[in-house]
């Protein structure tokens, strides 16, 4: 009994760990373009994970130092095996970058020159533009739709465009915009509650 | 020794890097130009390859940087490097979190921040796009240079992605995606 259980886990770490080495050697233009990647393989093919979850890892992913892809491998696979599930999640995503870069760097100055392939990753830099609205409308469709989460997504946007078009950002701009998000949330709920209180 | 201190560089790079890889690139710059691990004309083409190859910014840059300077094992040292704060600091989150995910002050503060994230990823997109389309891959008020090619492949991609989507009632692979932005890419940036 226990032995079939602890082959079990053994198998489902290394499906975590060849998922996030799938995720991570198609993950162009960091950690958001790699969600509906993400939304493919670990919610819908494996369903270990809902989109709701999906959400709030990547919330907590970009609120925390460090590439936001290795957050969320990390995270992701915490909540699916334990620490060793985020422990194989995370190589699983570094390692197909890790052995590609370790190849080109021995010969970058030829590999600069050559067309087809620069060419070719020109076009993919392109595909993260659709990747990255594709993440968008995904994760929109996993929030509630009211005033509140509109005029907190309108203004986050725009103020974050003009704050960048007009390069007056700092080190630390996304961090003050996800303390934002938290303190009006925390706030929005104290009105909840007190609301709660007058009616009751 | 040199493989400490590229494990503890690219350990603090990644403990204080916010908003993923592309913020680090000032701190990096600073670091392996003022350690002599490479010079900033170096640095350049280390960026420009990680940008456009698979994976993780972050992961690409750190590799590329620890295999220039000390070899595979140099690479490995700057790559775990980089990995680990981001590691221990989500295994906490992520167990305390947990805890208190059902906890209505903890989700009415993740009420909040989920639509400053998906903005976040929006303006991204947004930047992106302006960049590559208007300023040549440059930033944003650098000589004006509009891309005809760039934004050829992308209409071409969304539409064929979204007549893909409506015809065969099921979403594309994203991996077939990929292939497909990295063949038109070969053909289209070559003509001419």
């Amino acid at each position: 009994m226990k032995r079939e259980k602890s082959k079990g886990k053994g198998k489902l770490l290394g499906s975590l760990f060849w998922t996030f080495f799938k995720i991570g050697l198609f993950t162009f233009g960091g950690g958001a373009a790699m969600i509906p990647m993400i939304k493919t393989e670990v919610v819908e093919k494996k369903g270990w994970l809902g989109m709701s979850d999906i959400l709030n890892i990547i919330a907590v992913a970009e609120s925390t130092p460090g590439p936001i892809a290795i957050n969320t491998s990390t995270y992701v696979g915490y909540k699916v095996a334990g620490a060793m599930g985020a422990a194989l999640a995370t190589l699983g995503c570094a390692l197909p970058s890790f052995i590609i870069i370790l190849i080109i760097s021995f010969f970058y100055e030829a590999f600069m020159k050559f067309t087809p392939v620069i060419n070719a990753f020109k076009g993919l830099n392109v595909a993260v533009i659709l990747l990255l609205a594709i993440a968008v409308i995904n994760l929109w469709k996993e929030i509630p739709h009211n005033a509140f989460t509109l005029v907190l997504f309108i203004v986050g946007f725009i103020s974050y465009v003009l704050l960048s078009w007009f390069n007056l950002t700092f080190r630390f701009i996304s961090l003050v915009f996800i303390l934002f998000g938290l303190v009006i949330g925390i706030l929005f709920e104290a009105y909840k509650v007190s609301k709660e209180k007058k009616k009751a | 020794m040199i493989y400490w201190e590229l494990f503890y560089t690219f350990f603090l790079i990644g403990l204080f890097t916010f908003g993923g890889g592309y913020a680090m690139i000032p701190m990096i710059e600073e670091q392996t130009i003022s350690r002599g691990w490479a010079t900033a004309s170096e640095l350049q083409d280390f960026i420009a390859i990680s940008e456009i190859t698979p994976g993780p910014f972050a992961i690409n840059i750190s590799t590329f940087i620890g295999s220039q300077t000390a070899g595979v094992l140099g690479a490995i040292c700057s790559t775990l490097g980089v990995i680990l704060p981001s590691f221990i600091i989500i295994l906490i989150v992520a167990f305390i979190l947990e805890k208190f995910i059902k906890n209505r002050w903890v989700e009415g503060a993740l009420d909040g921040v989920k639509p400053i994230v998906i903005a976040l990823i929006l303006s991204t997109a947004f930047f992106f796009f302006v960049q590559l389309v208007f300023f040549g891959g440059n930033s944003v008020g650098s000589d004006f240079s509009f891309d005809l090619k760039s934004l050829t492949l992308l209409i071409l991609l969304a539409g064929i992605y979204i007549l893909y989507n409506k015809t065969q009632k099921k979403r594309m692979n994203i991996i077939l995606l990929l292939v497909l932005a990295a063949i038109l890419g070969m053909l289209i940036y070559s003509v001419g």
